[in-house]
């Protein structure tokens, strides 16, 4: 009986905290915004955005959704299975690079230059890693 | 080991913390969620599949990108609101992302205001967010029509990569989808709240079961959860 009231109590938390984090999504959706705003390009572009993302998203799941608060059982049930997403990215980045690269040598190529192609590609790719 | 042989000590049993707790709670051969009720951690479950879904998208979604010849289309002169002759790139995007970022925070109060059994402000909260929710939509619906009507399929656009269509309308689709029918269920919800149901425990028409004011808590991680996939879709998408 304990436990049924604790449960029906719930999440309690001051509405304060809800419109500091609320305050702090449109600070940051604006932050993002405003990367395309100014134009920024290339590698501190990419970083702006998925950092902005990460945070706001670390705000949703934290504290609106509550999972600050919830234990480590569920915390690790729910958080740890979408880490493999990332091993998956990495396969797909891996894969759509290959695919990249047979389309680059064999669609705008002849196939007597295929060959060429392929080396200099594997040179190229070679010293950017 | 005597305290084991009296059932009082089911009572308030006193949980570790830490990595501690992980352990016991897993371990423990009872439920493994010992803060959470069966309705949140099947919600849980339900959004880590649902994780799964839209991951596969923007995993999709990533692989054409990088494997096509063409050039991406440039979403910064695709996604663009002309207001009296001036085109702001991106402007409409923002304006949807500030509008489902509001619902998430005005649906996180209607869940404190449910806990507190304030029913009046719990539901007033609730039809803000399905308000909220019903305007992101109709945003979405002017920008597939302005889209389409320039030419966009799921099969080619005017302006580059043919994937592109195709990867826009199933994103962001099933992305509208799901605030769709999240719109509806806060409806539902929120009249259960305004009549008092929680209150008066009368039973619901489909499962014929009492129900509590957790469910806003549930209908408030459904719709969090509507919210951070519009985070990645915004980053990934629209702004990458």
């Amino acid at each position: 009986m304990a436990q049924e009231r604790a449960h029906e109590e719930g999440q309690q938390h001051p509405i304060k905290l809800y419109l500091v984090v609320w305050g702090w999504l449109f600070v940051l959706s604006t932050c993002s915004y405003l990367v395309d705003y100014f134009g920024l390009e290339g590698y501190l572009r990419w970083s702006l955005i998925l950092l902005f993302m990460v945070v706001k998203a670390g705000l949703i799941v934290a504290i609106f959704m509550h999972m600050a608060w919830e234990r480590l059982a569920l915390m690790y049930a729910i958080l740890v299975p979408p880490g493999a997403v990332l091993l998956f990215v990495a396969i797909m980045a891996f894969e759509s690079d290959y695919t990249h690269f047979t389309r680059v040598t064999f669609f705008g190529m002849g196939n007597a230059s295929a060959q060429n192609q392929a080396v200099e590609y594997q040179k190229s790719s070679g010293s950017e890693r | 080991m005597t305290d084991s042989a009296h059932p009082k000590t089911l009572e308030a049993p006193a949980h570790p913390g830490g990595w501690q707790g992980f352990a016991a709670d897993w371990s423990s051969d009872q439920r493994a969620f010992k803060s959470a009720t069966w309705g949140k951690a099947m919600i849980w479950i339900f959004l880590l599949s649902d994780t799964f879904i839209f991951s596969c998208f923007l995993l999709s979604y990533m692989t054409v990108r990088m494997s096509t010849t063409v050039p991406w289309p440039n979403t910064g002169e695709v996604f663009v609101l002309t207001i009296g002759g001036t085109k702001y790139p991106l402007l409409l995007i923002a304006i949807m992302t500030f509008i489902l970022i509001s619902s998430s925070g005005t649906m996180a109060m209607a869940v404190n205001f449910g806990y507190r059994h304030d029913r009046v402000k719990a539901a007033v909260l609730m039809l803000v967010t399905a308000a909220f929710g019903a305007t992101f939509v109709g945003t979405q619906a002017f920008e597939w029509t302005t889209l389409i009507r320039e030419g966009v399929r799921p099969w080619g656009n005017p302006w580059g990569a043919a994937q592109f269509g195709a990867t826009f309308f199933l994103i962001t689709g099933f992305h509208g989808t799901h605030v769709t029918i999240g719109v509806i269920f806060l409806l539902i919800i929120a009249r259960k709240v305004w009549r008092g149901d929680f209150d008066t425990g009368r039973r619901g028409f489909f499962t014929s079961r009492k129900g509590r004011y957790e469910i806003v808590e549930t209908m408030g991680l459904y719709w969090h959860f509507v919210d951070l996939v519009w985070v990645f879709i915004f980053a990934l998408f629209y702004l990458w």
